[in-house]
């Protein structure tokens, strides 16, 4: 059987999507000042760069950048035997920064509670903020997103795809039916 | 590719993607190692009893940081202030480790095969940290680990491992390791350190000349002169092996000028290893500690999800 699909967000939906939480972000913060993205692998690390790179078009500032994997903070790894581990790269000191969170799908916010572990292994951020490209509902966690690119009501057996092209940049967000 | 091996024996019954996925997981994790707090959540709850019947510091001490950085509860136990003492068998002493239900066994054994009896007569996993002449699957990994940090590859690498080979775990593995990732591979030692069809092993060549297995070599491995494990028959006296097949400021410029020199430890300094090479630019002995941390670390990771998921 094909699975239905229906595209969600095409390409310039995306960049619109990006270009306004920058905006959100920075409105926030007051401007980049201890501002700090983080991107959860795989996909919101690319996000995150395209995130950089618009708020350095708007306010002319390099926020430091960093990934990372949360395959060894997971709460489901006994049952989900050895996954692969990817690098986590957070080349700067996290005390003191508002540091954003960035993933793609919002789905139960477990994800979001391993990422934020990971993080305060790290260090102490003043604050930690999320963004999310896509919020499909569902949470089994007191977890909310502060910036979000598109709120989608899903179905449990539904499934999200945020498509990157080769060069990691998104191309388009669908909703899989079964 | 997901890994499948519920034992660490030996390098022997690994394929080329099971090392590459080892070397990979260990890339990752040692990030951890030089964070403030160098601790992940990731084996909360197993418990890791490392058992080494031999001396050994390094690679006890490396099992057991890289399983605490993990949050596994590491135990150890070793030879001498065990009921082995006491002349129990190493499958009772085994049986009654098991009984008090650790998810690995870490063992060092003065006998080959030691970890492979383990493993058919107990449930949890077993990882061979070096069984007598036979192997020493994590010292490889670490060494692969070491070279491709330092030349970005290891197919087609040439890599010189000077000693004595007949009585080298460390080098048994090694060979294993390398020549399925497509290194090639020199041994060097006297007659008598060189054990007969050795080159039957894969890409191996064997020499007795040090200046001729060095030469342009892009990796030198000096093997420790395992003191405790030889009489005066194999060789006459150190001053003549150091002077034949000793690693020396003079000889080291027959390898590539930008060749690494490593060691496995412990260093017999003047013997196989001149100071002068031993902190040399070249070598990367130190490195090869460090990446120890994460390679055991991805081999208890990769081995604990392996059992986790027989147990669903």
């Amino acid at each position: 059987m094909v699975k239905a699909e229906t595209a969600i967000l095409d390409k310039a939906g995306i960049a619109r999507a990006i270009t306004r939480i920058a905006h959100e972000i920075l409105e926030h913060n007051k401007g980049c000042k201890n501002l700090a993205l983080i991107g959860i692998r795989t996909g919101g690390d690319h996000l995150a760069a395209l995130l950089q790179a618009r708020i350095k078009d708007i306010e002319g500032v390099i926020v430091p950048l960093g990934t990372v994997d949360i395959t060894m903070y997971r709460d489901d790894l006994a049952a989900r035997g050895n996954l692969p581990i990817g690098k986590t790269d957070i080349p700067f000191p996290l005390d003191g920064k508002h540091v954003v969170l960035i993933d793609d799908v919002l789905y139960t916010g477990r994800t979001i509670r391993s990422a934020m572990d990971a993080l305060m292994d790290f260090g102490r951020p003043s604050t930690i903020q999320l963004a999310v490209l896509i919020d499909r509902g569902h949470r089994e966690l007191p977890i909310r997103a502060d910036y979000v690119g598109r709120n989608v009501p899903t179905a449990r057996e539904e499934d999200v795809a945020v498509v990157f092209s080769q060069n990691q940049s998104p191309v388009e967000v669908k909703l899989v039916k079964p | 590719m997901s890994f499948k091996h519920k034992h660490i024996l030996g390098i022997e019954q690994m394929a080329k993607e099971d090392i590459q996925l080892i070397l990979d997981t260990a890339d990752a994790f040692k990030e951890i190692n030089k964070r403030d707090i160098k601790k992940v959540p990731t084996l909360r709850g197993k418990t890791i009893i490392n058992a080494f019947f031999e001396a050994s510091t390094r690679t006890r001490l490396s099992f057991e940081i890289a399983g605490k950085r993990l949050s596994a509860d590491t135990v150890n136990i070793s030879g001498s202030t065990s009921s082995v003492v006491k002349g129990e068998t190493l499958e009772d002493t085994a049986k009654n480790i098991e009984a008090m239900a650790p998810d690995i066994i870490v063992i060092r054994h003065g006998h080959s095969g030691a970890p492979h009896y383990l493993a058919e007569r107990v449930g949890c996993s077993i990882v061979n940290a070096g069984d007598g002449a036979h192997e020493h699957p994590s010292q490889a990994l670490l060494d692969l680990l070491t070279m491709r940090d330092h030349k970005g590859r290891i197919e087609g690498l040439e890599v010189a491992i000077v000693g004595d080979i007949t009585h080298s775990r460390v080098a048994r593995s090694d060979i294993y390791a390398l020549t399925r990732m497509g290194a090639k591979v020199r041994l060097c030692g006297p007659g008598t350190m060189l054990p007969p069809g050795i080159e039957r092993l894969g890409n191996v060549k064997v020499f007795t000349s040090m200046r001729e297995a060095i030469k342009d070599a892009d990796v030198v491995m000096m093997l420790r002169i395992q003191l405790e494990r030889q009489s005066n028959i194999m060789l006459p006296s150190l001053r003549e092996y150091a002077r034949f097949y000793g690693l020396n400021p003079t000889n080291v410029k027959l390898a590539k000028p930008d060749a690494i020199i490593m060691h496995p430890g412990p260093m017999n300094r003047g013997v196989e290893i001149s100071s002068l090479v031993a902190d040399g630019v070249q070598n990367v002995i130190l490195d090869q500690v460090e990446n120890g941390v994460a390679v055991r670390m991805a081999l208890l990771y990769l081995v604990s999800g392996v059992e986790s998921m027989q147990t669903l």
